[in-house]
């Protein structure tokens, strides 16, 4: 059984505190706290609420060439994570309650996070028939979100369907807002680099045409929206509009579109190479302003663990996706804090307590006081750290290799077990 | 210069350099015995992804000429998904031992990904990329172009004005035109519908015309006209080629207007009838056969400065 006093860490709001860990709960928090419990120096590290990702590829089922149930969580739980949620475009598809089960299972047997599957809304991700999602919510793995991420659930009818059925049981569709018309051979954003290097342009407006048409199909059936990796400015005025309106949507942004920009495919590196396309600086200034005002709820990493073979070669056979969840937190803070647009409770409600919230997860995102899990990252935000190209994943599609961010994440506890120690991950074992 | 990637990858001068060897190499061309040991011993493959007769025919000559043994290598439709990767292919090449790889691939950038890839050793010679760029192309026909209007074998096309007709979002040779007829101080406007000729294209060129007759208003000294292709009707582009004939071909009325000074220029294969009509291409203002002549010459000259100079500097 764990037993840690964490000493001196200072909290989202401030204020330096002690906080003690007894089995799976903080038991304790406040000044000058004893306890026979193990000793964490938490001096001059800030204390924040486990992160959550509600966006994460583990590619498990069917790619583990790529990531597994097990590397993923890994590689979340040093990027300061004590929750994922996998999504359902795994081999077969997670469309059914003995996938989810399965990757629920596996995610438990891990042990670094917890996992949430997320089931897909369309049998096999194809975009005509409903997916079993009340049968996935009933089973073991309680599945609330659902999403076809990597495809767009284009059909308005399907799409309206999908936002009434799972009003029932509280679901919420989160969509991968891309208009397929709009987008055939797409490559990359769409403008005068596009034209310059004849890549086949990935139009802003397909995005938003699909968020401005679903905000709208939310708000008829007054179901919950989550919009996956807003990429574009434009995207942000929608749905800045939507909610002033009052329509139930929520919205994420990924790491990468908070700090790349489309001009890094200029060398056809298909490392730079993501779905939705990196966009313009403008589009990047407005998402992160975004983050600060409250019109995007949440960060989500995308981590999209791909195979060498699958980036070392040309721009148009390569796939799309890059790593996020070991430097999520880094980018953020080099992004967000370290400009001035947000603190850090800012920063763990994007990161924690908000996407705990959309996913449904009670254990997740508390604030850090007694009778709390004891889910909690502590970060050394005066760290620089040069990423390196290597990491838990399984994969190595990083595009931050060589990058210099700020800050960096010391210690993980998921549930009372400390997953990372020093910024290193620790061995579990087996069935822990 | 160890590889032709864009034309961005020449300085201005070395963009006359390369023409003024080219034009010395026009004169190779019309000996008896068209032959240079220049590159005697050295291997090129031509590297052709996708489909195409004139180009790699031209560069098969030009490497011929220069008495270095060719190989030509026709990887339709080899992509990751269908089999052999890209560098599993140009692994198993090299290891045969070449010294140049003539690319030509439906992949805009895909010269350059092999250029910059560790497990490539080759110079890399791009023979169209995608819809990105054409290098050798905008050569032969900013030769094309001095030698006509000039009547000179050296210096830059200041003051030239040039206009691009047709499909340029699909057009890696209006790129590469484009890029080199401006390095070369000439002035360049396109010319299409809009939804061939985005507005983003301004990045590239000094004016866009969205009327076909206003631009020829203009007095252009060069009317370059695009092939276009039947599947842009497919997705939307243009109506029909009816409709795209009447506002944008090079039709005998249009071509009638014309300064009888104007070159008339097309990169071929040509749709005699659609973007051009016959009376156009085969009048005395035509060049569309000298392109294709120092088409050869321009390649001999980019495959003498990448090959036989090699270790000299």
């Amino acid at each position: 059984m764990s037993h840690y006093l964490i000493k001196n860490a200072q909290l989202a709001d401030g204020t330096v505190v002690d906080i003690e860990i007894n089995d799976q709960m903080i038991v304790q928090v406040g000044s000058n706290l004893s306890s026979t419990g193990e000793l964490i120096d938490a001096s001059g590290l800030i204390a924040l609420s486990g992160l959550v990702d509600l966006h994460t590829h583990l590619r498990e089922p069917g790619f583990e060439g790529s990531e597994t149930i097990l590397t993923g969580s890994k590689a979340a739980a040093k990027g300061g994570f004590t929750s994922v949620h996998a999504m359902a475009n795994t081999a077969p598809v997670a469309d059914n309650a003995a996938v989810v089960e399965q990757v629920f299972a596996l995610g438990k047997k891990a042990g670094y996070v917890q996992v949430q599957p997320i089931g897909a809304v369309t049998v096999n991700l194809e975009g005509s028939q409903l997916s079993d999602m009340g049968k996935m919510n009933k089973s073991s793995a309680t599945v609330t979100v659902f999403s076809d991420d990597g495809k767009c659930v284009s059909d308005s009818l399907v799409m309206r369907r999908a936002l009434e059925y799972v009003k029932s049981f509280e679901g919420v569709i989160a969509q991968h807002a891309q208009d397929p018309a709009l987008t055939v051979n797409a490559q990359m954003n769409e403008g005068e680099l596009s034209m310059k290097l004849g890549l086949t342009g990935w139009p802003q407006v397909a995005e938003q045409a699909i968020i401005a048409r679903d905000v709208l199909l939310a708000e008829e059936v007054d179901s919950r929206l989550h919009i996956c990796h807003v990429s574009t400015a434009g995207s942000v005025d929608i749905i800045r509009w939507a909610k002033a309106r009052g329509i139930k949507v929520t919205a994420e942004v990924t790491p990468h579109h908070l700090l790349l920009t489309e001009d890094l495919a200029s060398e056809y590196d298909p490392l730079y190479k993501v779905n939705p396309p990196l966009r313009t600086q403008k589009d990047v200034e407005a998402l992160r302003l975004a983050v600060a005002d409250g019109t995007i709820d949440i960060i989500a990493t995308d981590h999209a663990p791909h195979p060498e073979d699958s980036k070392d070669c040309e721009w148009g056979e390569a796939a799309f996706g890059m790593l996020g969840l070991e430097t999520a937190a880094a980018i953020a803070q080099t992004t967000l804090i370290e400009t001035g647009l947000i603190d850090w409770k800012r920063f763990q409600e994007v990161l924690s307590s908000n996407p705990a919230r959309i996913g449904k997860l009670s254990d997740q995102g508390q604030e850090l006081t007694p009778g709390s899990y004891a889910n909690i990252v502590l970060i050394d935000p005066k760290a620089k750290q040069v990423i390196d190209r290597e990491g838990e994943s399984k994969s190595n599609n990083n595009p931050y290799a060589g990058m210099e961010l700020n800050g960096a994440v010391k210690h993980t506890i998921y549930k009372g077990t400390l997953t990372v120690r020093d910024g290193k991950v620790l061995e579990l074992g087996e069935n822990n | 210069m160890r590889h032709l990637l864009s034309i961005n990858d020449l300085s201005k001068q070395e963009a006359i350099d390369l023409l003024n060897l080219s034009a010395q190499m026009q004169e190779v061309n019309k000996r008896d015995v068209k032959k240079l040991p220049a590159l005697n011993g050295r291997t090129v493959v031509n590297l052709f992804f996708e489909d195409s007769t004139r180009t790699r025919f031209s560069f098969e000559l030009a490497a011929k000429r220069l008495s270095a043994d060719v190989v030509n290598f026709t990887a339709k439709g080899s992509s990751v998904s269908k089999g052999e990767s890209l560098k599993d292919t140009i692994g198993t090449l090299e290891a045969m031992g070449v010294d140049a790889l003539i690319v030509r691939h439906h992949h805009s950038g895909a010269a350059l990904t092999i250029a910059n890839a560790p497990w490539s050793t080759s110079a890399v010679i791009n023979a169209g990329d995608g819809t990105h760029e054409h290098p050798t192309q905008g050569l032969l026909d900013s030769l094309t172009i001095r030698q006509r209007l000039n009547g000179l074998d050296q210096g830059d096309l200041s003051g030239v004005r040039v206009l691009i007709v047709g499909d340029i979002l699909h057009s890696r040779v209006a790129r590469s035109n484009a890029l080199l007829l401006r390095k070369l101080g000439a002035k360049v406007s396109y010319c299409g519908p809009s939804t061939l000729v985005p507005s983003a294209s301004l990045g590239l060129v000094d004016e866009i015309y969205y009327d076909f007759d206003q631009a020829l208003a203009q007095n252009f000294d060069v009317v370059m006209m695009l092939r276009i292709q039947a599947e842009r009707m497919n997705s939307a582009f243009i109506p029909n080629a009816k409709e795209y004939s009447q506002l944008f071909g090079l039709t005998d009325s249009r071509f009638d207007s014309l300064s009888s000074k104007t070159l008339v220029m097309h990169p071929g294969p040509m749709n005699r009838g659609l973007e051009i009509s016959s009376k156009a291409a085969d009048s005395a203002q035509s060049t569309i056969l000298e392109q294709v002549a120092n088409g050869v010459a321009v390649r001999m000259a980019v495959l003498y400065r990448l090959l036989a100079q090699e270790g000299k500097a």
